[in-house]
């Protein structure tokens, strides 16, 4: 989330596409409710499915699943014709003024691609998305060889600027060519949502653009699970980039996060191709340190970047990582391929990877063409699983339909400790850390899963000890000292970050101790010795330093659960604390004006005050006045003037201005357009999913045209086959119960909860019902090109038929928390779900397939 | 307190059913094993094990569809049937207006499930072959609205639907979000439970008529219940002392039969059969 979950309250319209917090989020109902009834906010709901946030909205509008782009870019149009959008807004914080490569071409010219794609590596050489440059020649200080300070001329190449957003080739005219083939008429027809209901969700929401009013959009895996599921979320961002939206109280782009720490899980690099704090993993072109920090921009505070490696390696082997040796950066592995879920069940059917650890997972019922990915557990030689009860998965042996004779795996079944048995941080949705206590010891033999992991890491060095080999150094070398019965307290203290020796500044004073946490990264940017401060995620460092709960009691920042919430806004900084540096909203300098005033009063977040003291003293020892202040740690240079000018030849922060929140960024702008950072294009461009009724009535390019299809034993009983509208003609998504969690090991087995949702369903309409002579409660079957499940049918008002591109199509949707181990069982959606990934994030594409129905 | 009420405001529940798990939970009730039938709904009634549950309609009106949910329970009416049926004090209005129940006193005697205007309380066999059972419905936490806290179900409410507090406050309430939600798009919104029988300690606000949550739309005080309380229950207090006179007999002749036939011993108290079959 760029905001958070109090701050739902702050909002003026709620936009929830792609999400339903009603029923998988039901506590951000308490603050979505608070918004509409205080503050007259209109909650809208964009849905294939008449769900239970449905229920709550001012306004449902239907669209068929995997067409968001189409219906976000209708929403950008919208506002970009009927002149919605926050004018100052985008001038000042906003990429709309930068000038684009003139080779630079669209889909509309190209049949459905951007410029500079390659058919046969299904690639794109982005040279021509890049910003237009011009030189300027710029005064710098620097030091001749005798070590005087003396001035030299630098050339240096900024992003130009036009001097109005109507100009040729500049982003802003970009983006309106591109979405103006985005009309009404094509949302209708592509997303078969009426278009007087699109017409009066587009006013509804755009109205937020207002600079006394703001709106935020939450999404969820309805949004990303799709072959353009970054793009999905691209669309969103641009919009609200659009309607000044984002860093502002009730504005923003908030992922519901599916498990209460999948965000921390995220934060720490749980993902193929990270590192802990999004410093991402490096390539096996990235051969030594140099090559390595050089991806970082040097004109934003990505400029830190390296520091922050350096930290992370510091504390990962210590003393055996030394400036001489690169900080041991050829001791972290270099990827060289892509690691996702999907290629890693290729290969685990192709038999490559002999074995596999499962910690608080069920693959078995969560993974994508499940019936496929199943059999390539039996090729593993050994399984091990960390897990609260018996699931699908440690028991894939005994399956129905599956001879245990026949099943050459070795299975180990670690019992471990539920949250509450165990102490640690958990982090929401809205990056908000809270330390938790330990209430209650774990039963028989389960254990902690950091103590399984110390025990594994123990043994697995003591098994080393002896090796001589330089590839071993990194086992050997590895930290590990958390103690004898491991503490989880110590792990927090290396994530923050402490002092290996004194971290000194420049003039030689002690910033931190030796020994002693650090207060937070600002300390590994400015330090002379950075690499005297261990730090094993940068993101974090300050949440476990001491601070105080509002009240004059000072513990570690996430352990802190202070009441004051100065301002009324729901930021509550005494509560836990939230990454970065306890900023409850991110890219809050856009709160305020370019001149740095509120854009509203009542909505006041951080505000430049010119008379407040800085902290700082001029040369004659007056203070200097003028900082940012207000109810939330401002996301920005805290004494830079809302007219600070830029120094083109300055590194991080110095080269961006005072109008430039989005700090993050080389150029410190809103990207509307992308120039990198995006497989399939500057600008999201509706595609349909790979298995589609229609044409995409766009262009000729069906389907993302980056997005690898897998087609292993295609066509065979078990296989990635690709289904087509003759065979399969409904259009399926798959959703999540309030009363299940996930792949349900938590759920299943608990009888309240099974009582409540007892088996699988399939929810298909009264008008597909009728055709297919089905009535409410039938047992029914559910086939696509994958499989076939039974499942009871739920004959429901709440889904109706599509028109898509003139032909009616209908469209289903089931939950797929569902298998045979537990209290509830039932058949699983994902034996239906296609082997296919997004174009960047290569997330499965669950909830965009083809299937038919009939009676059972 | 003085009186209470528990508002359901129906337009905020987001029927993630956590109050129907809650009082589960706070009251130690089994789990009914249920199966999926088409429907969101289960248990699919009100059952001795299961006081509260959330119920789920399908509404359309003027041309717009709602998916109306409602917490389904007990409504404890002011002017409460089932405690004027009730013979042996189990039922009983408690001085803040709620239906308190003590299962320890009920005979099972099923005349508040006959009673009730809203069909809720549910009889539980406790031994089949003496036909002993227990009625059952919810209590408004008695024990915890007794001792300052909140039903278990108003504890958990995350989007805030249930609200628990002074009658009049909640009433005031009530009409105040009842206006809101007309100016809102919801013309058919209304307060239920203001008035009816007496006024319900479980009051609504709908935003629907309250047919389309499965509710009576004007609910009466059974003629029955009227007729007990006025003629049958005096009688019952006549036949109850008569009842007394009668064991005393039959411990007599019970004492009688022991000395001869020692086997006898193991026959059932006689206590029981005896009332159920006066009353």
């Amino acid at each position: 989330m760029t905001n958070h979950w109090v701050d739902l309250k702050n909002s003026d319209a709620i936009l929830i596409m792609g999400g339903n917090p009603a029923e998988n989020h039901p506590v951000a109902f308490k603050w979505i409710n608070q918004a509409m009834e205080e503050r007259d906010a209109k909650l809208i709901v964009v849905d294939p499915r008449f769900n239970r946030s449905a229920a709550k909205a001012d306004l449902y509008a239907p669209l068929r699943s995997g067409t968001d782009i189409t219906f976000l870019g209708g929403m950008i149009n919208y506002a970009l014709q009927n002149k919605l959008f926050n004018e100052a807004y985008v001038k000042a914080f906003t990429n709309a003024l930068t000038l684009i490569n003139p080779d630079y071409k669209g889909p509309a010219d190209l049949d459905g691609v951007f410029s500079g794609f390659n058919k046969d590596t299904k690639a794109y050489d982005a040279a021509s998305w890049q910003y237009q440059t011009e030189k300027l020649t710029v005064k710098v200080k620097q030091k001749d060889a005798s070590g005087n300070e003396v001035e030299v001329e630098k050339e240096v190449s900024v992003p130009k600027q036009a001097a109005s957003i109507d100009e040729p080739n500049t982003v802003f005219s970009l983006l309106k060519q591109h979405y103006a083939r985005y009309t009404p008429e094509m949302v209708e027809r592509v997303c078969g949502t009426p278009k007087d209901q699109f017409l009066q969700v587009a006013q509804m929401f755009c109205a937020s653009g207002a600079p006394d009013k703001s709106g935020t959009i939450l999404y969820a895996m309805g949004q990303t699970q799709h072959t353009v599921g970054t793009q999905n979320v691209r669309a969103m961002a641009i919009l609200q980039l659009l309607l000044g939206n984002v860093g502002v109280p009730g504005g923003g782009v908030n992922a519901l996060r599916g498990e209460s720490n999948v965000q921390g899980s995220t934060d720490m690099a749980l993902l193929f191709q990270d590192l802990p704090g999004y410093l991402g993993l490096p390539t096996n072109k990235q051969t030594d340190f140099k090559t390595y920090a050089a991806k970082f921009d040097t004109t934003s505070f990505w400029s830190n970047g390296p520091r922050f490696a350096t930290s992370l390696l510091k504390a990962w082997w210590g003393s055996a990582a030394t400036k001489e040796n690169d900080y041991a950066f050829n001791y972290l592995p270099k990827s060289s391929g892509n690691y996702s879920w999907i290629p890693l069940f290729e290969a685990l059917y192709k038999g490559t990877i002999k074995g596999m650890f499962v910690m608080g997972q069920n693959p078995y019922v969560s993974g994508p063409n499940a019936r496929f990915e199943r059999k390539g557990f039996e090729n593993l030689d050994w399984m091990v699983v960390m897990e609260l009860f018996d699931t699908e998965t440690t028991s894939f042996w005994r399956a129905p339909g599956v001879d245990p004779k026949s099943v050459k795996t070795e299975v180990f079944l670690l019992p471990a400790a539920d949250a509450m048995e165990k102490a640690g941080s958990i982090t929401t949705s809205g990056r908000l850390i809270q330390w938790r206590n330990k209430v209650g010891a774990p039963p028989g033999e389960a254990k902690e899963d950091i103590w399984i992991l110390d025990r594994l890491i123990k043994t697995i060095k003591a098994a080393y000890k002896d090796s001589s080999a330089a590839k071993d150094r990194p086992i050997l070398d590895l930290v590990w000292d958390y103690g004898d019965t491991v503490d989880a307290g110590l792990v927090a203290r290396e994530i923050n970050g402490y002092a290996l020796d004194a971290v000194k500044d420049a003039a030689g004073n002690v910033l931190v101790a030796k020994g002693a946490v650090i207060p937070g990264f600002a300390t590994i940017a400015g330090a002379a010795n950075f690499d005297a401060i261990a730090c094993g995620c940068w993101i974090y460092s300050g949440y476990y330093a001491p601070a105080d709960d509002g009240t004059g009691v000072v513990m570690p920042a996430a352990k802190r659960r202070g009441q004051k919430d100065p301002g009324g806004m729901g930021t509550f900084p005494f509560w836990g604390w939230a990454w970065p540096a306890n900023r409850h909203i991110v890219y809050n300098r856009a709160s305020a004006r370019p001149d740095g005033t509120p854009w509203d009063e009542k909505k006041k977040l951080i505000w430049w005050d010119p008379n407040a003291d800085s902290g700082a003293k001029d040369a004659q020892g007056n203070p200097i006045l003028g900082k940012w202040v207000g109810y939330d740690v401002p996301d920005f240079a805290p004494t830079k003037k809302p007219d600070a000018k830029a120094n083109p030849a300055g590194v991080g922060l110095a080269a961006q201005s005072g109008t430039d929140p989005f700090l993050m960024k080389a150029d410190g702008k809103g990207w509307l357009f992308a120039p990198k950072g995006l497989n399939e294009g500057p600008l999201p461009e509706h595609y349909e999913p790979l298995e589609s009724p229609i044409a995409n009535p766009f262009s000729k390019t069906q389907v993302n045209p980056v997005v690898k299809v897998f087609s292993t034993d295609a066509g065979k009983d078990v296989g990635d086959s690709v289904g087509t509208p003759d065979k399969f003609p409904i259009v399926c998504t798959t959703f999540r119960l309030t009363e299940h969690f996930q792949a349900g090991a938590m759920t299943r087995y608990l009888p309240w909860l099974s009582e409540t949702q007892p088996g699988m369903f399939v929810e298909i309409s009264q008008e597909l019902a009728t055709e297919k002579g089905i009535k409410n409660g039938d047992a029914i079957e559910v086939a696509s090109a994958r499989g076939k499940i039974k499942a009871v049918a739920m004959v429901t008002a709440r889904w109706k038929p599509y028109t898509v591109d003139g032909k009616k199509v209908h469209h289903v949707g089931m939950p797929w928390h569902y298998s045979w181990v537990g209290v509830a069982t039932g058949d699983s959606a994902n034996d239906l779900t296609p082997h296919v990934g997004d174009g960047n994030s290569m997330i499965p594409e669950y909830k965009a397939f083809l299937v038919d129905v009939k009676k059972a | 307190m003085s009186q209470i009420t528990l508002l359901v405001d129906a337009s905020k529940c987001t029927a993630c059913r956590g109050c129907q798990i809650a009082c589960k939970q706070w009251w130690d009730l089994s789990a009914t094993k249920t199966t999926q039938t088409g429907t969101y709904e289960n248990p699919r009634d009100l059952e001795s094990n299961t006081w509260s549950r959330i119920t789920f309609h399908e509404y359309e009106s003027g041309g717009k569809f709602q998916w109306l949910f409602l917490q389904s329970s007990c409504l404890h009416c002011t002017n409460a049937a089932c405690v004027d049926v009730c013979p042996t004090g189990a039922l009983k209005q408690n001085a803040t207006g709620f239906v308190s129940f003590e299962r320890d006193l009920c005979n099972g005697c099923a005349y508040c499930a006959e009673a009730c205007p809203f069909g809720i309380p549910r009889m539980e066999t406790i031994n089949a072959l003496t036909g002993e059972a227990k009625a059952s419905k919810c209590n408004m936490c008695q024990d915890r609205v007794t001792n300052g806290m909140t039903p278990a179900c108003v504890k958990t409410c995350p989007p805030g639907a249930l609200q628990f507090g002074e009658r009049t406050a909640m009433i005031t309430k009530a009409k105040e979000r009842v206006e809101t939600l007309k100016a809102r798009g919801y013309p058919e919104a209304r307060v239920y439970g203001e008035n009816e029988l007496g006024g319900l300690r479980r009051m609504y606000v709908l935003t629907a008529p309250a047919s389309a949550y499965g509710l009576p739309d004007s609910p009466q005080y059974p003629v029955l219940a009227s007729a007990w309380q006025n003629v049958i229950q005096p009688f019952g207090y006549v036949a109850t002392a008569l009842a007394v006179v009668g064991l005393a007999l039959n411990w007599v002749a019970t004492r009688r039969s022991r000395l001869n036939h020692v086997e006898s011993l193991a026959a059932p108290a006689p206590e029981a059969p005896a009332e159920k079959e006066e009353v």
